[in-house]
């Protein structure tokens, strides 16, 4: 226990005094968490619509007005044909055309019916879909206040649709920011984590003062806890900063207990430093520690969960997210920030880390080699 | 047993194909200074790592403090200091700190440490530079003090690796002058060089040539054994037949 004092004096010294940590430990969170949730943004706003309007209808006319009324859809420059139109998309000017053929008002109330063509630019999938879709939305609403209109009285049980409530649980004003801070917190702690942690044996043996500890009596599991607990306590202060900025800037207030969420770190954290102390054994140099480091956060970031849906992955990806430590912890942070989730709910998540960071740790402790 | 403080036979480290140490065989007397010289690549520090638990033989045997270097290299850490030929003490430290740092991983009680650390840098003459960070000593100042710090727990063995590299001559005449104090409380001093004059202050020496030892003895006998009036001689007759080079 006393080899275990002195080793921590030293690390925490060697920490508080080192530029570099403290700015990616306390400066670097607020600053990513003030600027990635506004980056990392799937709200498909600002999407330009170009009409070609053929029939210069009172009509097409109130249909172009609705349209551009929505805080989704601006207007893109005027054309006349639908050539004109299509040079607007290959410009990136326009993201959606309606092409509006002659005599649409005219068939729209005598024959009740008529088509409108829309061609959109599929080049970034989400929003043409999600434009399209608000679009085909904005059209439908207009047509039944025509039909509206236009039906006698007594025919009016046939412009009855099935009409579908959406209740949006959880998240029930669908904020973009609700969902990806707790997220990127996690993927932030992860790179802060791991990235620190592997450096750190890695810097002893490049400038050599881990042949003076290897020459002495030091026991292996000391040395690692010496370093493990530090960047421990280290991670408890960051998630804690992340906290406080998602509460003060985006005024996320977790549902669910805190501390059972910093109990989930607490375990969390054991794992990430044990992978990054595990790769700092396998290094010889820092350049080394980091492209690997690099290369696991990477990837484990990504099959995470925090970015794109888990259950929409192939089946390997959806086994390698399982193991992935990120993932259960990006779930979790959700379970409990958005939904309130409770222990019986966070506890096969924290069997799965646990687990894995018995493995990582004693996999780290045996590769440690005093003599070689 | 206690005569003895190290003990090699035929001792061989092989990387691969390359012979490292070849089959070297020698002991070392308790309270002794032993010099072990050599041209860069001769083997000295492969040897020297062996020694101290840092690296496993190929083959042979060896016994250090009484303990055997297979099975029992951390038996042996708890006997021995050492330092290496790269800088060993933390830059981002104070004096004080790593004096701290080491006494206490050695099991120092916080009253050795104080007392100790103490006349450690009176006897260097820096008691002033205690709060001082290591980075800022200049390198004979940090070398004498990672010697002082190799020995705080007065170990039975002290490994020097190239000791006085890059050190300016006056300051390695004090250098040798914390050796031989640490020779005269009985901790026996296993030193590598490549400076003859260094290798004048030892009590007996070997010349390795070649992961082989070539020659074994007092400095005095060395000489008059290939009839020369200097150290530099015997080693550059030595040496001449060696066929590595390079680090």
């Amino acid at each position: 226990m006393r080899t275990l004092k002195f080793l921590l004096q030293k690390e925490f010294k060697q920490i508080f005094r080192s530029k570099s940590i403290i700015f990616s430990i306390v400066f670097a969170p607020i600053i990513q968490l003030i600027l990635m949730p506004l980056a990392a943004n799937y709200d498909v706003k600002n999407i330009y619509v170009a009409f070609v309007d053929h029939d210069h209808s009172t009509y097409s006319q109130k249909l172009i007005n609705r349209v551009y009324s929505s805080i989704y859809f601006k207007a893109a420059p005027y054309s006349a044909s639908y050539d004109d139109a299509m040079h607007l998309i290959e410009q990136n000017k326009a993201d959606i055309i309606v092409e509006i053929p002659q005599g649409f008002e005219d068939n729209l109330v005598r024959e009740s019916h008529d088509k409108l063509y829309l061609a959109v630019n599929a080049i970034n999938g989400t929003k043409a879909g999600v434009g399209s879709g608000y679009l085909g939305a904005i059209i439908r609403d207009f047509n039944q206040d025509i039909q509206m209109q236009w039906k006698q009285p007594g025919h009016f049980a046939e412009a009855q649709t099935i009409d579908v409530v959406t209740n949006n649980w959880y998240n029930p004003y669908m904020s973009y920011f609700l969902f990806m801070v707790p997220g990127l917190m996690v993927s932030l702690l992860t790179g802060i984590g791991a990235f620190s942690a592997s450096l750190n044996i890695v810097r002893e043996k490049e400038i050599g003062t881990i042949e003076q500890i290897n020459v002495t009596p030091i026991r292996k599991y000391h040395f690692l806890l010496g370093k493990l607990i530090p960047y421990w306590c280290l991670g408890m202060i960051v998630f804690t900063i992340g906290m406080l900025v998602s509460r003060l800037v985006y005024g996320i207030v977790p549902v669910g207990s805190i501390p059972l969420l910093y109990g989930f770190l607490a375990v969390y954290l054991l794992t990430l430093l044990g992978a990054g102390l595990l790769i700092s054994t396998y290094s010889d140099t820092q350049q080394q520690a980091v492209s690997v480091a690099f290369f696991f956060v990477l990837i484990f970031n990504f099959i995470s969960g925090i970015f794109t849906p888990i259950d929409s992955m192939p089946e390997w990806a959806k086994a390698l997210a399982y193991i992935s430590p990120i993932s259960h912890f990006a779930q979790v942070m959700r379970m409990v920030v958005l939904k309130g989730s409770t222990w019986p709910d966070v506890l096969p998540h924290l069997g799965a880390v646990f687990a894995l960071g018995v493995v990582l740790n004693t996999w780290a402790v045996l590769n440690y080699r005093k003599t070689t | 047993m206690s005569e003895i403080a190290i003990k090699a036979d035929k001792l061989t480290k092989k990387f691969d194909d390359f012979v490292a140490v070849d089959a070297i065989t020698f002991d070392v007397k308790q309270g002794e200074i032993f010099g072990f010289v050599g041209a860069n690549g001769a083997g000295k520090t492969t040897a020297m790592r062996i020694l101290c638990g840092l690296s496993k033989p190929t083959s042979g045997s060896a016994t250090v403090a009484g303990f055997d270097v297979y099975k029992e290299t951390e038996k042996i850490k708890r006997n021995i200091g050492y330092m290496s030929q790269k800088f060993s003490l933390y830059d981002d430290l104070t004096v004080m700190e790593n004096i701290t740092f080491y006494a206490g991983i050695y099991g120092l009680s916080d009253k050795e440490i104080k007392d100790r650390g103490e006349s450690l840098l009176s006897q260097l003459g820096i008691s002033h530079e205690a709060k001082t960070f290591v980075a800022s000593l200049p390198l004979g100042w940090k070398q004498k003090l990672a010697f002082s710090v190799a020995v705080i727990h007065e170990p039975k063995i002290v490994f020097l690796d190239e000791p006085t590299g890059g050190v300016d001559p006056v300051t390695r005449r004090q250098f040798w002058d914390l050796i031989y104090e640490a020779a005269d409380r009985g901790i026996t001093v296993f030193v590598t060089t490549h400076y003859m004059d260094e290798a004048e202050y030892c009590n007996r020496l070997t010349v390795m040539v070649d992961g082989k030892i070539d020659a074994l003895d007092t400095p005095t006998n060395l000489k008059k054994q290939f009839s020369v009036d200097s150290m530099d001689k015997v080693f550059y007759q030595l040496a001449r037949a060696a066929k590595r080079s390079g680090d």
